[in-house]
């Protein structure tokens, strides 16, 4: 099964971790990421913006890419959009597969596509100013380990 | 209806709006003509894409939006 969402307001990923693993009855590992807003560096707040018509269609696309290139069972996608705050989630991958390799190497190949090629604009407010954050090319080699 | 111009990222900050809209046809060169300042000039940058109805373009000056079409200015992603 494949669920891909963008989320609004602040969520649990237990909540929808929980579910999407039950939903795979014989399933040998659930491998799970949570990404977070990292705190420290004057850091007060986090807002991603998205474009509707391509950031929801590019998830389902890299969803569908990653369940045609490893041997999963079900893929879970969850991403925040809007203003997020220190220690709040922003993304949450879990994969469940007949064998571990599988879904630990879908959730990294997830991620790595999630954090540099989907359609997300991101800026942070470091001591009550708003600063636009740039594409890290630690994020490009990250995404080439894939290519 | 018009053409509906949507600024995605640091684009909205410099048009101070996330949307305009502009009326219809519109071209690649109308469009960045009524685009003044550091914002036509960020969105002629290379770095810049362009969907139309949520499709992108593979050449953005090839752009040929009519009246009730919808024109995202895409600058780079930050990613997730």
């Amino acid at each position: 099964m494949k669920d891909v969402r963008l989320l609004a307001e602040p969520f649990f990923p237990g909540a929808f971790v929980g579910p999407f693993t039950n939903a795979h009855p014989g399933l040998g590992g659930v491998c799970t990421f949570v990404g977070e807003v990292r705190g420290g560096d004057g850091v007060e707040a986090l807002e991603l913006s998205q474009y509707e018509p391509l950031t929801l269609r590019g998830m389902n696309e890299l969803a569908d890419a990653a369940l045609a290139r490893f041997d999963l069972m079900g893929l879970l996608i969850l991403h925040r959009v809007g203003v997020m705050l220190p220690g709040e989630p922003i993304v949450c991958v879990s994969a469940c597969a007949r064998h571990r390799r599988a879904a630990i190497d879908a959730v990294d190949y997830a991620m790595d596509h999630l954090k540099s090629d989907s359609w997300f604009w991101k800026r942070e407010k470091r001591h009550g100013e708003w600063h636009w954050i740039e594409p890290r090319a630690e994020d490009h080699a990250d995404l080439a380990r894939w290519s | 209806m018009a053409v509906r111009i949507v600024f995605l990222g640091k684009l909205a900050d410099l048009a101070n709006a996330p949307e305009l809209v502009l009326e219809g046809p519109l071209d690649w060169s109308g469009l960045v003509d009524r685009l003044h300042g550091a914002l036509g000039e960020a969105v002629a940058g290379e770095r810049v894409k362009l969907a139309l109805n949520g499709e992108v373009l593979p050449d953005k000056t090839a752009l040929d939006a009519r009246n009730g079409d919808e024109v995202a200015l895409l600058p780079p992603v930050s990613g997730g």
